[in-house]
């Protein structure tokens, strides 16, 4: 079967000028997932778990090592090496990001979030509306929010918001990064009814979860992160 | 496969320098200039070969600090300054085929009235603080070749109403205006000839939060709704935060960094952005 990422010897360093210091957060790390793979990394705080995702994304600039992802619109590409207009066009429409954190325009309504996500993707107004407004009930965000500014919401409904964002795109390839860290457990399971969809659909994801019970079932490879190393 | 983009802006090698130079400056040698000045003949270089290209749609972000040259280099682009060298196309023009630094006047003037719009730093640059803020649109437009003083008069008053200025105020001259609302005017202004390309110097430096605010919003919905590109100059990381999905940083003329704005700002590589970065906090 295809791959649809490969890493290859994917090594992180900051250097840090005005302290003088250089941090490595991951070491020589390899992998390769197939379409509809999902692959759990746990390890402990500052391990490196975040900065592979992170590189993945392109927020974090890659020295060394390769990250080639089968891209439906230009087919095997590094991308440590793509241009950022690729990445830009990537990040609308085959890879998705969720982390804990909401960081989004602040006037812009709870609804406009999740239909501009789907518009993003090509679709039109419409199927977009339609879409937006069953992640937003699946994820039962109260109805009364739909309409408003999200800068005003609790944690719980900013994070669930901003899953419903990210999974309503069904991009190809998804990273997780703890996105269901300070929810509840209802709100947890719902977020595992729909990764279990997109993974049945053939999204390819990369999670990290602390609680290992909620992996269970959706995870086909697990790694553990030690001192930026992966240990199987 | 998805088509290679078509920037709509290509720049390359752009300097700008005030003065002459002299033997010790020629090449512009690190060592031989004081950031952007030479020592020996007092030569300004504001724009050390800047190059970039802009795409469609795109905001692209320009940060740096005060005297970075990023002023100079919107004036550049807007024809206010001649360059000293480099090159420039625009899709939009030609066919992107002829260089516009090297275009007559009258064709510079061309481009101005029909493919760029400017807004500046300085409102009092931008504005004609004694006309109407309906005139100050209908001279762009007549700049453009529009003679139809119906067609002017509505354009300018849905531009105005598009940038939120009430109907009552439009017969006012933008002189009694607060920052903000000038800053509007401006907007509508560049706006009024449908210009493919946007620069906008500083907009929102030295109004009230809740004012910048109101001006950053009207921004991106101008780019959801009217899918302009736009170069948005700012020294405030936040305002291009907000705005840009790519940056540029400039320090003493030169661009010393480029990338995707949260790559920028989440693992900047050059010491002077992280120092950037690290105020933001
Ligand atoms: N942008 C950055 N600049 C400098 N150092 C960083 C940056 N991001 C991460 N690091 C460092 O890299 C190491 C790994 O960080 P990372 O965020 O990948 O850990 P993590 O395993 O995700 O931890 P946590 O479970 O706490 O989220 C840490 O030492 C961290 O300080
Ligand atoms: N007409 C001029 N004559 C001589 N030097 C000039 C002239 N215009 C600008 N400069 C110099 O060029 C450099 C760049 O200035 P510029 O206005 O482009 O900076 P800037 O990045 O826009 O700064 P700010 O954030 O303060 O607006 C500065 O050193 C400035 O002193
Ligand atoms: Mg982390
Ligand atoms: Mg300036
Ligand atoms: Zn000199």
């Amino acid at each position: 079967m295809d791959k649809v990422i490969r890493v290859v010897g994917l090594t992180k360093q900051f250097e840090l000028h005005q302290l003088n210091k250089k941090i490595t957060a991951c070491y020589d790390i390899n992998f390769s997932l197939e379409e509809g793979q999902f692959l759990g990394i746990t390890g402990k705080s500052g391990s490196g778990k975040s900065t592979i995702l992170r590189c993945i994304y392109r927020t974090y600039l890659t020295r060394t090592g390769q990250i080639w992802y089968k891209s439906g619109a230009y087919g095997l590409i590094d991308l440590a090496q793509a241009s950022e207009r690729q990445i830009i066009h990537l990040r609308q429409k085959e890879v998705g990001y969720v982390s804990q954190f909401l960081n989004v325009m602040p006037r812009i309504t709870a609804r406009e979030l999740v239909e501009l996500a789907v518009l993003e993707m090509g679709y039109d107004l419409n199927y977009a509306k339609k879409e937006a407004i069953q992640m937003l009930a699946h994820f039962e965000l109260d109805k009364e929010l739909w309409d408003m500014y999200p800068n005003t919401f609790s944690g719980g409904e900013k994070l669930r918001l901003n899953i419903a964002r990210a999974m309503v795109k069904k991009t190809r390839l998804l990273l997780l990064d703890e996105p269901t860290a300070s929810l509840d457990n209802e709100s947890k399971k719902r977020v595992k009814e729909v990764l279990e969809k997109l993974k049945a659909q053939g999204t390819t994801m990369l999670g990290i979860f602390h609680d290992l019970e909620f992996m269970e079932g959706i995870c086909d490879k697990q790694f553990n992160m030690q001192a930026g190393k992966l240990v199987a | 496969m998805s088509n290679p983009e078509e920037p709509v802006l290509v720049v390359k090698n752009l300097r700008k320098q005030f003065g002459s130079g002299c033997t010790n400056c020629l090449d512009l040698k690190e060592e031989s200039l004081e950031g952007n000045y030479c020592p020996v003949c007092q030569t300004v270089y504001a724009c050390r070969d800047i190059s970039l290209e802009l795409y469609p749609g795109e905001i692209l972000g320009v940060v740096g600090e005060s005297g970075s040259g990023k002023s100079t280099l919107m004036r550049c682009l807007y024809f206010d300054e001649a360059v000293t060298a480099g090159q420039g196309y625009i899709k939009d023009y030609k066919d992107g085929q002829k260089n516009i630094f090297t275009e007559t006047s009258q064709q510079k003037r061309y481009i101005r009235n029909h493919v760029l719009g400017m807004v500046y730093q300085n409102p009092y640059q931008g504005l004609r603080m004694g006309f109407s803020s309906i005139g100050n649109i209908a001279e762009k437009l007549i700049a453009a070749g529009n003679r139809n003083v119906g067609y002017m008069t509505d354009r300018a008053a849905g531009l105005l109403e598009k940038v939120n200025i009430p109907i009552y105020r439009m017969l006012e001259a933008p002189g009694k205006f607060s920052g903000g609302m000038q800053q509007r005017v401006q907007i509508a202004k560049a706006l009024s000839n449908n210009p493919p390309i946007l620069f906008l110097d500083e907009v929102t430096t030295g109004l009230d939060l809740s004012v910048q605010a109101a001006v950053l919003d009207l921004i991106k919905i101008i780019q959801r709704e009217l899918a302009i590109s736009m170069l948005v100059v700012s020294h405030d990381l936040s305002v291009i935060r907000m705005l840009s999905e790519r940056t540029i940083v400039m320090l003493g003329g030169k661009i010393i960094e480029q990338g995707l704005t949260d790559q920028i700002l989440e693992d900047p590589q050059h010491p002077y952005t992280q120092q950037l970065v690290q105020s933001l906090l």
